[in-house]
């Protein structure tokens, strides 16, 4: 089975039935899970697996769930969080996985929160998903009913509830202490740590946060085995991954694809290259918050490390392309608005170094520029840069910047007032 | 407490499934947004009562998020994606269009209650760009006669 992710993802949008996930081995790994592991089994397994974050940081997961403590004289409650709330622009493959087969998630939720023996799991969903949030409840109500949710899970002695929280829209809700905070019902700024909260998370409880594509491999792994899911990649990270492309090809959209495709390959094969009359100028491999990459970047295989070396990130594994009738600046400048937005003006850095990122931007396109205006977006970046606020957002905001800056210097020299021109044209 | 029987009895549903009341405040917004679409101050008090929080700390929620009107909204609330996708497919000419179409302003509401139409980012549907979700609904690959379509349902269904 190549594809585990999406065997069930039907072209015509419906959503795949609890009868349909079964006859594909749904809730098998929740089964061999209870019956066959202990909890700190089922951790070790997705250690060796080499499972990573789908959620754009790639944090190995088995790892993350390692720091929960375990055994007898631990705290009797502990969460599982879902992060659904996928609001990075440029991305959209939790959607695909939510909307078309709800159940591999409830099994995933079910799975993990029982290496981690949490009691309870909150599904934190974007309030935007309204199709995904009806059949998720569906796909609860259908699996509490068919015993693999509730109290004495098949029989076993694991007991789980799952509730689905619906968000208002707020981006800073994907960062996993944001989203703790806004599940509590506080205002949704981020928390410092540590303490950590696996350790110290939802009300005090060890809570692990995990993105839905993270928590949709796990039934598969424990089912087919860590060296299955190793052999799905085709580099040196595991698994396969939902990698999808927006902008002007032929046929945007996301698919999954063994970890370690290059770029050339999803958008020349998979999105059927660029729409006629366009030329690929850069490309965000990962959303929003990555730095661009360039067209001699195409034969990259798009893994972690890889990316990393070429200086941007894997983030979300969603694409979105620039092309050459598209200007770059006015790109970024769409970009910075969304982050001074969503900024959650907890410090100042951010608070107010991304709206004067955005006045700086906004002049240079409306012909306001001076030529002392891109040594200043540099020096925000470097202020903005990581290490220098309270969470990821503002260091993210600045990727795209900083790699424009670089690889298309030209596009913000041209709105500069033409001194030079003027001099030239005097002699 | 002016809220009905109902929106209690749901909010306090919700309520139940958290360690602490206060974890309800989104949903319990969008409850009484549901019923009434807009939550007022009165109905912005009530809810903090029921859940045991001061005004002021729900306030400091509800205004935080970008699906909760803190003032009244047309009967249908049109969200259009001004994210980096849709942008770059003709977000800003369909907005263009539609403040012609409606005969507002971004932010605005038609004079008839029918629609009002404000901004929302990315909403996840970016390969089928241009977005726009409309009441619970998401319109994909958005152009002009959808606009008209999307228009022409005022007063209707
Ligand atoms: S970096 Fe921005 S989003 Fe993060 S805590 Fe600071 S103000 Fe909030
Ligand atoms: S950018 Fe509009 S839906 Fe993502």
């Amino acid at each position: 089975m190549g594809k585990p992710l999406t065997r069930n993802i039907k072209p015509d949008g419906t959503a795949a039935s609890l009868k349909e996930c079964i006859k594909s081995g749904g809730y098998e790994g929740l089964r061999k899970a209870l019956k066959d592991y202990q909890p700190e089994e089922v951790q070790h397994l997705v250690k060796d697996a080499g499972l990573r974050g789908r959620g754009g940081a790639g944090f190995p997961t088995g790892v993350k769930w390692s720091f929960v403590p375990m055994g007898e004289n631990t705290p009797k409650t502990k969460y599982l969080v879902v992060n659904g709330d996928e609001m990075e622009p440029g991305t959209f493959k939790d959607r695909l996985l939510i909307e078309g087969d709800p159940h591999q998630l409830v099994e995933g939720v079910a799975v993990s929160a029982y290496a981690i023996q949490a009691s309870t799991a909150y599904i934190f969903l974007r309030g935007e998903y309204h199709l995904g949030a009806a059949r998720l409840r569906q796909a609860i109500a259908e699996a509490h009913a068919a015993g693999y949710l509730g109290t004495n899970i098949l029989g076993s002695d694991f007991s789980l509830e799952v509730h689905l929280h619906t968000s208002a829209g707020r981006y800073i809700c994907g960062e996993e202490t944001a989203l703790i905070n806004s599940l509590e019902g506080k205002r949704a700024n981020p928390r410092a740590k540590p303490p950590f909260p696996q350790v110290s998370g939802l009300w005090g409880k060890p809570t692990i946060v995990n993105n839905v594509e993270t928590l949709c491999n796990v039934p598969h792994i424990v089912h087919y085995g860590a060296e299955w899911f190793k052999g799905l990649s085709r580099g040196p990270d595991a698994g396969t991954k939902l990698y999808g492309v927006s902008g002007r090809v032929k046929r945007p959209g996301a698919w999954e694809l063994p970890m370690g495709v290059t770029a050339r390959e999803i958008i020349e094969e998979h999105a059927g290259g660029m729409q006629d009359g366009y030329k690929l100028r850069g490309f965000l491999p990962g959303g929003a918050s990555t730095d661009f990459l360039l067209p001699e970047h195409l034969d990259v295989p798009m893994d972690y490390g890889s990316i990393g070396k070429c200086g941007s990130r894997l983030g979300t594994g969603t694409m979105i392309l620039l092309d050459d009738q598209t200007c770059p600046v006015r790109m970024v400048l769409n970009l910075e608005q969304f982050f001074a937005q969503e900024s959650c003006g907890w410090c100042t850095p951010c608070r107010d170094g991304l709206p004067w990122t955005v006045s700086l931007l906004q002049g240079l396109v409306d012909g306001r520029g001076r030529p002392e205006d891109l040594a200043t977006l540099e020096r925000l970046c470097g202020f903005l840069g990581p290490g220098n606020t309270f969470c990821a957002l503002a260091p993210g905001a600045m990727e795209p910047l900083q790699s424009a800056l670089k690889h298309f210097r030209s596009d913000f020299e041209a709105y500069l007032p033409r001194v030079a021109a003027a001099g030239a044209a005097h002699a | 407490m002016n809220l009905t029987a109902e929106e209690i009895e749901a909010i306090r549903a919700e309520a139940a499934h958290y360690e602490q009341a206060s974890a309800a405040s989104i949903e319990a917004l969008k409850i009484v947004q549901a019923h009434r679409g807009w939550v007022s101050d009165e109905n912005l008090a009530d809810i903090a009562e029921l859940l045991g929080m001061s005004p002021a700390q729900l306030d400091g929620v509800a205004t935080f998020y970008n699906l909760i009107y803190r003032r009244p909204v047309g009967r249908k609330v049109i969200h259009y994606c001004n994210s980096v996708s849709c942008w770059m497919l003709g977000a800003e000419d369909h907005r263009e269009y539609l403040q012609q179409k409606l005969g507002v302003k971004l932010g605005e509401t038609t004079a008839d209650g029918e629609f009002t139409l404000l901004p929302i980012v990315c909403l996840g549907a970016c390969d089928k760009a241009p977005v726009m979700m409309v009441g619970d609904e998401t319109h994909m690959n958005v152009d002009r006669a959808a606009i008209d379509r999307i228009v022409s349902t005022r007063g209707g269904s």
